[in-house]
């Protein structure tokens, strides 16, 4: 009898050689699986008569889109009318991470206010619409508050704007001839002051002088932009929206689809960025401010140069998500016509031409590609804000 | 004779130290931005408040069958009311309905159970996960016991939005834990198998993946086989929400110390027992407040499914809109969707506030 237990060198005992055939099962049955769905989708075009392939594109798509950036009549063709779309989604998608920012920082910072009441409020804010579905917010704008404002002859009248059921008119600027002039000076000013503002940090680190260089660069932009206009003599005019008696001429329109994705998004999503804002601000240590005013540091200063830029670091990743579901749920205004891509290709063309493979893949590829994009430039931006270890 | 020392009796404290004044002077007034930030939000709450509790509640109507009865000028809840049974139940035939209530209440007691001491908690959750689902689906579908068949296209209000929640966050939360297993893994294949599915699907809205589900799985499917469309959204919406719990547990798992991997290996465990009794119920522990927030997002979720023509609460909502009788009364309608979502979403954060100090197991700094 021996002591020794014999190893048991089975070939299925050794991890790799298990890793390995567990893999290739795995990589069949995906493969398997891909070629049974591709062959099931052959078969069904086929039956259906479906044509794949993009020369759709090129037909007239025979439809309106509401609200339209670049030239688009019914007689537009499907490719028109995907690049449309395309535009109206990557602009309420700009407008709405701006306005939720500032929304967001706003709130994040009264939620922190050492004010009882107004830290209450933003409180209420926040747990309200965080704990809303969007798609419910969306329509509370658009059916119950946008669609209940007066028609256009009884507008609300606030300066030169009107606000009624169909939208929000604006004075519509005109540029006139010289307006060149102005805009000349606007680069202008702005190279002024990015020059001020590297000669400033300059002096500072050689001589540590301190002058005031963002509030002065501010009144270069401002002076220089108004002494342009005056030169010039002011070549802009503006077409004013008036009130007829059923309808509205001139000025530009925000439609009511427009302006209620826009508040549903910003609103939303500033709720969820304000909790951001307000974890990043109180990661910082309490330390840290108090070496600040052991520095002799104004507070303002001390928000600025020591809590903000460490604050930062913990916000930005889960910002970016943000973004990008901001970015994700502006296909929500599908729901209430807003003509965004979602709307127009994976809705009205599908509907028209059938081809839904090439759209809905389509659609996937532009959202991710947008989402690529936002998380790639924030990934940089991340990386320029990280700490610096030595 | 020694002089007794008698200190003098101490003076109360300043009157605008303590009390309700002091509150105020330091929380309301301490400065003049302060000043004007509570009188602004003072406005605010005038602004709102006062005209919301007038039209809700003062010059609200309660009771009523028809938009005729609704004369205060405020709210007209009677709208709540009269379609009150479609909210909850859809178009879901009104003698069936206590089907519906059946397995809800089975599914409370089953849940209360736990609570018994003597009960075998593995065969309960056994019994919740495995039979029950067949007991509900039956309940709710009908064809056997004698029950007659109701249609999946009847079903909806309050009942769909639960069933596509309750569902999604079962049926993806074990997915998720897979997938993110699969991204941790060695193994290459399974690797970039979990990557791919993960990343595509956290790149685009759910409602790419909805419309996938309505309009494109019939064509990738052999003639004559075809599931109903509850069950291609249900799948849908559970693929999607697996991805985002994925990412959430892999967060979890990276938490984890290598020493306890490390420890599990030089135990002698497998890889599935050191996952399943080591590093899966720390890890776990680590993102409850992750993984409750998925599935709120979930939850909330769930009225996409207007969009591809289901009609779960909110869509119920925006059909009885258009009821011509009752126009007019659409804020009513979306107050009442939010006071449900809002019950049902901020419950599920408070419970995962609670369950977290019931796991909290010490190692707390300061």
């Amino acid at each position: 009898m021996s002591n020794k237990t014999k190893p048991n060198n089975s070939l299925l005992n050794d991890a790799g050689t298990r890793a390995l055939i567990f893999q290739l099962l795995l990589l069949s049955v995906v493969v398997f699986v891909g070629y049974f769905l591709f062959t099931n989708l052959q078969n069904n075009l086929d039956n259906r008569g479906i044509s794949t392939g993009f020369a759709f594109f090129n037909e007239p798509a025979g439809f309106p889109i509401l609200i339209h950036l670049i030239e688009y009549t019914d007689s537009g063709t499907y490719g028109r009318a995907f690049a449309v779309a395309l535009i109206n989604t990557f602009v309420i998608s700009l407008l709405g991470i701006a306005l939720a920012t500032v929304i967001g920082v706003v709130i994040g910072l009264a939620r922190l206010s050492n004010n009882w009441l107004v830290a209450r409020l933003a409180t209420v804010y926040v747990e309200t619409l965080r704990n809303l579905p969007l798609l419910l917010q969306m329509f509370f704008w658009y059916f119950a508050v946008l669609a209940a404002l007066p028609a256009p002859a009884n507008s609300y009248e606030f300066a030169d704007f009107l606000l009624n059921k169909r939208g929000i008119y604006s004075p519509n600027p005109i540029f006139q001839d010289g307006f060149g002039v102005v805009v000349v000076g606007f680069i202008l000013s702005i190279v002024a002051a990015v020059a001020l503002i590297v000669w400033a940090k300059k002096r500072q680190t050689k001589t540590g002088l301190w002058f005031p260089a963002y509030w002065s660069s501010l009144g270069l932009i401002v002076a220089i932009t108004f002494l342009a206009l005056v030169i010039s003599g002011f070549p802009i005019e503006f077409d004013l929206p008036e009130k007829s008696r059923f309808n509205i001429s001139g000025g530009m329109v925000l439609p009511p689809e427009f302006v209620a994705v826009l508040i549903a998004l910003s609103t939303y999503t500033g709720a969820f960025i304000a909790e951001i804002v307000r974890a990043g601000i109180l990661s910082v240590n309490w330390g840290q401010t108090e070496a600040a005013r052991s520095l002799g540091l104004r507070d303002s200063l001390t928000q600025r140069l020591i809590v903000l830029p460490q604050a930062l670091r913990v916000i930005i990743p889960p910002l970016t998500s943000q973004y990008l579901n901001l970015a994700k749920n502006s296909s929500l205004g599908a729901a209430i016509a807003y003509p965004e891509l979602v709307s127009v290709v994976m809705g009205t063309t599908l509907n028209q031409t059938g081809q839904a493979i090439e759209t809905i893949g389509l659609c996937m590829l532009v959202y991710g590609s947008l989402s690529l994009t936002i998380s790639m430039f924030m990934n940089w931006y991340n990386k320029k804000m990280s700490l610096i270890e030595r | 004779m020694a002089i007794e020392f008698k200190p003098s009796p101490s003076l109360p404290p300043p009157v605008n130290s303590v009390g309700a004044l002091a509150w105020l002077r330091q929380n309301l007034l301490s400065s003049p931005l302060n000043v004007f930030l509570t009188l602004f939000s003072l406005y605010v709450l005038y602004l709102l408040v006062p005209p919301i509790i007038e039209w809700g509640v003062i010059n609200a109507t309660f009771s009523g069958d028809t938009k005729a009865a609704c004369t205060g000028g405020g709210a007209c809840w009677a709208f709540i009311g009269v379609y009150f049974e479609q909210f909850m139940y859809g178009l879901y035939p009104s003698e069936e309905t206590w089907r519906i209530n059946l397995s809800l209440i089975l599914l409370v007691l089953l849940v209360g159970a736990f609570a018994i001491k003597t009960i075998n908690k593995l065969y309960l959750s056994l019994a919740i996960i495995l039979v029950y689902p067949v007991v509900a689906y039956f309940l709710f579908a009908g064809g056997v016991f004698g029950l007659t068949v109701v249609e999946t296209s009847l079903w909806g209000g309050l009942f769909l939005t639960t069933l596509l929640g309750v569902v999604g966050i079962v049926a993806s939360f074990p997915l998720g834990v897979l997938l993110a297993l699969g991204r941790r893994s060695d193994m290459p294949v399974a690797k970039s198998v979990c990557v791919v599915f993960i990343e595509t699907i956290r790149a685009v809205p759910l409602i790419t993946i909805l419309f996938m589900a309505s309009v494109m799985i019939p064509l990738f499917l052999p003639d004559g086989m075809n599931f109903n469309k509850l069950m291609r959204v249900l799948i849908g919406i559970t693929l999607f929400s697996a991805a985002y719990m994925a990412e959430v547990i892999r967060g979890g798992l990276q938490a984890i110390p290598k020493g306890q991997y490390e420890a599990a290996d030089a135990m002698g465990l497998t890889y599935w027992q050191s996952m399943i009794l080591v590093i899966l119920p720390q890890a776990l522990k680590l993102v409850i407040p992750g993984i409750v927030n998925t599935f709120i997002g979930l939850f909330k979720d769930t009225t996409l499914v207007y969009i591809v023509g289901m009609f779960d609460l909110l869509g119920r909502i925006q059909a009885a809109n258009h009821d011509a009788n009752w126009l007019g009364t659409t804020v009513e309608g979306y107050a009442f969707a939010g006071f449900v979502y809002w019950i049902i979403c901020f419950g599920m954060s408070r419970y995962s506030m609670a369950i977290e100090r019931k796991l909290e197991t010490g190692h707390k700094r300061n």
